[in-house]
C-alpha cells in the first residue's frame, strides 16, 4: 500500500510540474511580446516596459522559469493585471459557486443515472430500456447552453420556480446561493448523466452474465439480492472510474453553464479573463484546475483499492 | 421400494435466437433415485447444461421449458413439478433444497467477497442463525471440505485460492444448507487430474456421510465409471439410453453409447487403437433429422431409422431409444 501511494504521488508531482510548466510556455508561445499582448493595442511603449519589468519578462526565460515554479510551489500563482490582486485570492474568491455546480450536478447525475442503468441493463431491450438509451444520447447531444436557455424560459422565468441566473447578489445567505445553482446543476448533470448512464448500463450488463452472478441466483436469493449486492459491487468499479473522468468534461461543462447562468464563478472568471488577456489569471485556473482532476484521479484509484482486493498494491 | 428424488419426463427447452426458436432439448427423459449418483453424460452441446439449468430455473431469458415435467420430491415427501414453481417458490428450493455447482471454479465465486462470506451468505438465506454460529458452521463446513487451516481461509477473497480450492469452496457453499440434491455441471473439467480425483473423493465422502442425491454432469466415461450408480446418455438434446452403470458398460443398448465407450482412451491398448472416434459430427439443432438423430453417423442405421423413435425398456431398467434391442456387432 504505501508503495503504491508513493508511486502515485511521485506521478502526480510530475503531472503538476509538466502542468506548470505548460501554462508557463503558453503565454511565452504567443506571437510577440507578452507585455504588449496583455496590455492590447492602446498600450504606450512605456506602459509595455513597466509591465515588462513587473512580470519579470526582462530575466532571462530560464530565471523567469524557476522564479515561477518556485512561486507557484509556494502557493504564489503570481498578480492579477485586471484585479490589481494575488491570483490566489481572485480563484479562492470565484471557487464556491463552481465547487457546488460541480458537486450538484455530479449528484444529479449519479442519483439519476445510476438506478436508471441499472434498471435498463437487467431488463435489456425493454421498453425501458430503449427509451433511456435513446434519452441518453439526446440528452448527451442537445448543447447545454440550449437546455439551460430553455431551462431558463420555462422553469424560471414563466413557472418563477428557479432565480433565473445570478449568485443572489453580495448580500444573499448560503441557502439563497444554492437556490440559484439547481437549475445550473441540472443541466451541467443531464450532460454527465448521459454519459455515466450508458456507462453504468454497458458494465451492468458485462456483469449480469458473470458466472458468479449465476451461482448467487443459484443460492435462492432474491433478484433485487442478487443485482443490488453481487453484480452492482462488481459493476461499481468501472463506474467509479468514469465517474472519476467525467470531471473532465464537467469542467468544461462549468463554464459554459456559468456563463448562461451568470455565476461568478472559475468558469466565468477564465472567459473573462482570456477577452481580458489576464495571463497570470488563465495560468492560474490551468494549474488549480489539472490539480483537482488529478486528485480526483487519486481519489477513484483510492477507492478502487478499497472496494477490490485484488488489485495489487 | 423406490424413492424417486427426481423424475424428469419428455423436457422440451427452447431458445429464442435471432434465426427464430431453437430447440436445445427434444426429449430429456431420466430418473433420479434417493441418495444415489446420476451421471448425466453426452458430448459437447448435447444439453447436459441446460437441463441442469432447467431443473435449477435458471434458463437464461431466451430459453423456457417448452414442454415436459420435472418431478421432484424432496425430503418431508411433498412432490412437486419445478417448471411449475414460481419465482419465490424456487428461491426456497434453490441452496436449500437443490445446491448446483459449476465448472467453472475460477469465475463461479464473486472476486469482492471473502469466501466465508459467500458460504455464509446461503445460511444466512436459509437458515435462521446470528452472526456467531454463521460462522461457526462456516469454518466447520470449509474444513469438512478439507480446505486447510479453514477459520484463516473464511476470510481469503477468492483470488487467493487455487483452482481446487475454489471448488472445495463451491462444494462447502452447495452442502451447507444439507441440500437433498446436488447437481454438479462438470466439477472437474477444470481440473488437473489429481485434483480431479480428489475432488471426486470428497464428493463421494460427504455422499456418504450427508446422504444426498447427486445428478453428475460429465463427459468424461472413465468419472462416470468411477462416480455413478446410474448413466443417462444424452445425445442432440435427448436421452438416448438410462441404465445403471454396470449395465451400461456390459450391456450396451445404444449404438451411440457404443461409440463412446468405445471412444475412451484405455491404458491397456496400443496407441493405434486406442481412440475410435465416431465419425461424423452432431448435426445442428435446427437440422435435426425426422427420425433419430444419431442415424446419419450411425453403422447400424438403416430405413426405419427415419421415424421418430422413442426411450424403450429393453431390459429390466434399462432403457435405450434405438429400434434396435442392441448393437449387433457388424
Ligand atoms: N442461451 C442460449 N441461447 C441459445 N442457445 C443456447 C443457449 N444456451 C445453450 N444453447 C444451446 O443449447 C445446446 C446445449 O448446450 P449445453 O450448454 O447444454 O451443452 P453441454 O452438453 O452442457 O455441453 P458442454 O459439454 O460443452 O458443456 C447448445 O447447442 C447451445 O447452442
Ligand atoms: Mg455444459
Amino acid at each position: 500500500m504505501p508503495r503504491y501511494l508513493l508511486r502515485r504521488f511521485v506521478g502526480m508531482i510530475v503531472v503538476i510540474f509538466l502542468v506548470l510548466t505548460i501554462a508557463f510556455v503558453i503565454v511565452r508561445l504567443a506571437p510577440g511580446d507578452p507585455a504588449a499582448l496583455m496590455l492590447g493595442p492602446d498600450a504606450t511603449p512605456q506602459d509595455v516596459t513597466e509591465l515588462r519589468e513587473r512580470l519579470g519578462l526582462d530575466r532571462p526565460i530560464f530565471v523567469q522559469y524557476v522564479a515561477f515554479v518556485a512561486g507557484a510551489v509556494q502557493g504564489n500563482l503570481g498578480e492579477s493585471l485586471f484585479f490589481n490582486a494575488p491570483v490566489t485570492a481572485v480563484l479562492a474568491a470565484r471557487a464556491e459557486p463552481t465547487i457546488f455546480l460541480a458537486l450538484f450536478s455530479l449528484l444529479f447525475a449519479l442519483v439519476i443515472a445510476t438506478p436508471i442503468g441499472i434498471y435498463a441493463a437487467y431488463r435489456r431491450g425493454s421498453t425501458l430500456d430503449q427509451t433511456s438509451i435513446t434519452s441518453a444520447m439526446l440528452a448527451a447531444s442537445v448543447p447545454s447552453f440550449l437546455t439551460g436557455l430553455i431551462f431558463q424560459r420555462y422553469l424560471a422565468t414563466e413557472l418563477g420556480w428557479f432565480p433565473v441566473s445570478g449568485y443572489g447578489g453580495p448580500d444573499a445567505g448560503f441557502f439563497e446561493r444554492m437556490r440559484h445553482l439547481v437549475l445550473p446543476s441540472i443541466v451541467l448533470g443531464i450532460v454527465n448523466s448521459a454519459l455515466i448512464l450508458r456507462f453504468t448500463r454497458a458494465s451492468m450488463l458485462d456483469i449480469l452474465g458473470e458466472d458468479y452472478v449465476r451461482t448467487a441466483r443459484a443460492k435462492g436469493m432474491t433478484e433485487r439480492r442478487v443485482v443490488l449486492r453481487h453484480a452492482l459491487k462488481n459493476a461499481g468499479i468501472p463506474i467509479i472510474t468514469v465517474v472519476g473522468l467525467t470531471f473532465a468534461l464537467l469542467v468544461s461543462g462549468a463554464v459554459v453553464t456559468e456563463r448562461v447562468f451568470n455565476l461568478p464563478g472559475l468558469g466565468n472568471l477564465v472567459v473573462n479573463a482570456v477577452l481580458r488577456r489576464d495571463y497570470p489569471v488563465i495560468q492560474g485556473t490551468l494549474i488549480v484546475v489539472a490539480a483537482l482532476y488529478v486528485l480526483v484521479n487519486l481519489a477513484t484509484d483510492l477507492l478502487y483499492l478499497a472496494v477490490d482486493k485484488r488489485v495489487k498494491v | 421400494m423406490r424413492d424417486r428424488i427426481l423424475d424428469v419426463s419428455n423436457l422440451r427447452v427452447a431458445f429464442r435466437s435471432r434465426g427464430g426458436e431453437v430447440t436445445a432439448l427434444r426429449d430429456v427423459s431420466f430418473t433420479l433415485e434417493r441418495g444415489r449418483t446420476l451421471a448425466l453424460v453426452g458430448e459437447s452441446g448435447s444439453g447436459k447444461s441446460v437441463t441442469s439449468l432447467a431443473l435449477m430455473g435458471l434458463l437464461p431469458p431466451n430459453g423456457r421449458v417448452s414442454a415436459g415435467r420435472l418431478r421432484y420430491r424432496g425430503r418431508d415427501g411433498r412432490e412437486m413439478d419445478l417448471s411449475a414453481l414460481d419465482a419465490a417458490g424456487y428461491r426456497k428450493i434453490r441452496g436449500a433444497e437443490i445446491s448446483m455447482i459449476f465448472q467453472e471454479p475460477m469465475s463461479s465465486l464473486n472476486p469482492l467477497f471473502t469466501v466465508g462470506d459467500q458460504v455464509g451468505e446461503m445460511l444466512w438465506l436459509h437458515q435462521d442463525l446470528d452472526e456467531k454460529a454463521r460462522r461457526k458452521r462456516v469454518v466447520e463446513m470449509l474444513d469438512l471440505v478439507e480446505i486447510p487451516a479453514a477459520a484463516s481461509r473464511a476470510d481469503a477473497y477468492p483470488h487467493e485460492l487455487s483452482g481446487g480450492m475454489r471448488q472445495r469452496v463451491m462444494i462447502a457453499m452447495a452442502m451447507i444448507c444439507n441440500p437433498a440434491l446436488l447437481i454438479a455441471d462438470e466439477p472437474t473439467t477444470a481440473l488437473d487430474v489429481t485434483i480431479q480425483a480428489q475432488i471426486l473423493d470428497l464428493m463421494r465422502r460427504l455422499q456418504n456421510e450427508l446422504g444426498m442425491s447427486i445428478l453428475f454432469i460429465t463427459h468424461d466415461m472413465g468419472v462416470v465409471a468411477e462416480m455413478a450408480d446410474e448413466v443417462a446418455v444424452m445425445y442432440a438434446g435427448a436421452v438416448v439410453e438410462q441404465a445403471t452403470a454396470r449395465d451400461l458398460f456390459a450391456d450396451t443398448r445404444h449404438p451411440y453409447t457404443e461409440g463412446l465407450l468405445r471412444s475412451i482412451p484405455q491404458p491397456g491398448r496400443s496407441k493405434s487403437n486406442r481412440l475410435v472416434p465416431i465419425p461424423g459430427t452432431v448435426p445442428p439443432l435446427h437440422a435435426l433429422p425426422q427420425g433419430c438423430a444419431f442415424a446419419p453417423r450411425c453403422p447400424y442405421a438403416e430405413a426405419r431409422c427415419e421415424d421418430p423413435v422413442v426411450l424403450t425398456e429393453k431390459a429390466s431398467e434399462h432403457w435405450s431409444a434405438c429400434i434396435l434391442d442392441r448393437p449387433v456387432p457388424a
